[in-house]
């Protein structure tokens, strides 16, 4: 039972990890309809940065908000200079840009980083505390910690601010948006910048785990996606709760099902993702038929 | 009175097509003008020059400012509310939100805390339905939802595309006196777009009947309301 908790735990920290980096998914294809390749790329390259301002010794606290502002700016830049141009094109057209974004950008990363593995570091100890009688890892308790905050900041942000509220505005219809005096086109940007941001602390959160390098997040993305996909693709709040079923599953899948391990934990993963998709196609929080911003 | 908005000209188009073979209006600082014609025949297309939602060439002005290559947030930032066609309701958002939307880029807090009671008082009904879906209001409650909004962006003038459309006579005869009283009360200027030539004609001062993207006729309401053969060949009552 306390190794089942144990587990749970762990579960949900990785589950942490995916869902920050399906938010960010979401959160822009709620604003384009366009599932955005680069992401985990983005936040790869977001995870070097922070590495670099590390190893020039700084504060990993430090160290962290600035990279998600760099981060931020990056998104911004990135939908401005790449994105802005294509906006008007077929989804293909758009899908192909974050393709060659993606390839551009861990190629960019190899250059610059190389491909061998790095260790990061954590801020938290990977000794364990007992909590009611269950072990948990400060590891896994830290990552659960700062997703938390993240995905909080990022709901009040949405729902509790008039900014947040005229991205929703612009992301539903920007037609009407404009009419209101919404910049409908930086609201679009500022979309880019959040989930660069947001994505990043994915990338930061799972590096300790897997050691970074340029393809550390493909592995990462796919799980993201699958959460995304399993939350209903629209709604900020289903990422966040399909990112951690699918936390859970895997790590639980993992530990219990004998010769699961690896990469046969994607396939379970998927399995479960099949499984409901087929009981509930929308998602277990979609809201019905597929719409294009 | 003197001129708020001014067209001259204005010719537009989607794409090859046009829609606009140049049109010349004007509706002076609190009037109601109507702008009437059959199906197709550009009146829409007219407001969304106006706004920036369609290219144009030609002259528009408004309150002597030349709206020429302004993006539509701009234009919309000089005091124009435009309630497009089928009213531009956020039906993903609450009620409350909508409302909200219209006071996006005011700064006066206590204004617009003002503004919520007065528009509450135009539309009790929105202030029962604050927590509802927008989506899940009645045809004539969206109506008066983009109006209150439209309201609480406090302008100068106001563009309404055809307010009427699809709701029952009994909710068009209360929303066109409510569109009165809110002329009258706040001296809003109003642009009324219409399929309903006898209301239409009824609430303006001065109306323009367009014919395929031309004005065919124009002249204060209540002559071309007496003048039965513009009734017969443009306004069809
Ligand atoms: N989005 C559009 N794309 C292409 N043509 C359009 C579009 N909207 C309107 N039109 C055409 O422009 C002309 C004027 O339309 P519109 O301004 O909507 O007329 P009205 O509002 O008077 O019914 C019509 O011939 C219509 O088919
Ligand atoms: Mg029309």
């Amino acid at each position: 039972m306390q190794d089942f908790l144990q587990q749970v735990v762990s579960g949900i920290a990785t589950g942490g990890i995916f869902a920050s980096l399906a938010l960010a998914l979401v959160l822009i294809y709620n604003a384009m309809g366009l599932v955005n390749f680069a992401q985990g790329e983005m936040a790869m390259l977001a995870t070097f940065t922070a590495l670099s301002l590390i190893q020039r010794g700084v504060d990993y606290w430090i160290a962290l908000p600035v990279t998600l502002v760099l981060a931020f700016v990056g998104g911004v830049v990135i939908q401005r200079v790449v994105i802005r141009p294509v906006e008007r094109a077929p989804v293909l057209t758009l899908v192909i840009v974050t393709l060659g974004l993606a390839t551009l950008i861990n190629g960019l990363a190899g250059f610059l980083f190389g491909y061998v593995p790095r260790s990061f570091p954590s801020p938290f100890s990977v000794q364990t505390v007992s909590i009611l009688g269950a072990f948990a890892s400060y590891q896994d308790l830290g990552v659960i910690v700062v997703s938390a905050i993240v995905l909080v900041l990022m709901y009040v942000l949405l729902q509790r601010t008039p900014i947040g509220l005229a991205m929703r505005a612009a992301a539903h219809q920007p037609e009407a948006s404009r009419l209101l005096g919404i910049r409908v086109s930086w609201m679009l940007a500022l979309g880019w910048g959040l989930a660069s941001a947001v994505g990043a602390v994915s990338g930061i959160m799972a590096a300790p785990a897997l050691l970074l390098e340029p393809n550390m997040m493909q592995t990462v993305i796919i799980y993201a996606f699958a959460a995304a996909v399993l939350g209903g693709i629209e709604s900020p709040l289903g990422a966040v709760l399909g990112g951690l079923i699918v936390g859970v599953t895997v790590n639980l899948a993992g530990a219990y099902v004998p010769g699961v391990g690896g990469d046969l934990q994607l396939a379970v993963a998927f399995a479960i993702i099949i499984a409901v998709l087929v009981l509930k196609p929308n998602g277990l929080m979609g809201r019905g038929s597929v719409r294009r911003a | 009175m003197s001129t708020l908005l001014a067209l001259e000209g204005v010719r537009a188009g989607y794409g090859q097509t046009r829609a606009l073979h140049g049109v010349s209006m004007s509706v002076g600082e609190g009037d109601i003008v109507a702008l009437l014609g059959a199906n197709g025949a550009g009146k829409t297309t007219t407001l969304r020059a106006v706004t920036g939602g369609v290219r144009w060439e030609g002259s528009i002005h408004f309150a002597g400012r030349s709206l020429s290559r302004m993006s539509t947030e701009s234009v919309v930032r000089l005091g124009i509310a435009h309630v497009p066609e089928g009213r531009g309701i956020i039906t993903q958002l609450t009620v409350d939100e909508n409302l909200r939307l219209g006071a996006y880029l005011r700064r006066d807090r206590q204004g617009v805390r003002a503004d919520y009671e007065r528009v509450f008082d135009y539309f009790p009904i929105l202030r029962e339905r604050r927590e509802l879906s927008a989506g899940a209001l009645s045809g004539g409650e969206q109506q008066m939802l983009a109006l209150a909004r439209a309201l609480l962006m406090r302008p100068r003038l106001l563009l309404l595309d055809e307010p009427s459309l699809g709701l029952a006579p009994l909710v068009v005869r209360s929303l066109f006196e409510i569109i009165r009283t809110i002329n009258e009360k706040e001296g809003v200027a109003v642009l009324l777009v219409e399929q309903n030539a006898r209301i239409a004609l009824e609430l303006s001062s001065h109306a323009y009947v367009l014919e395929v993207g031309r004005v065919a006729v124009e002249g204060p309401s209540a002559q071309l309301k007496e003048e039965e053969s513009v009734r017969r060949s443009y306004l069809g009552y």
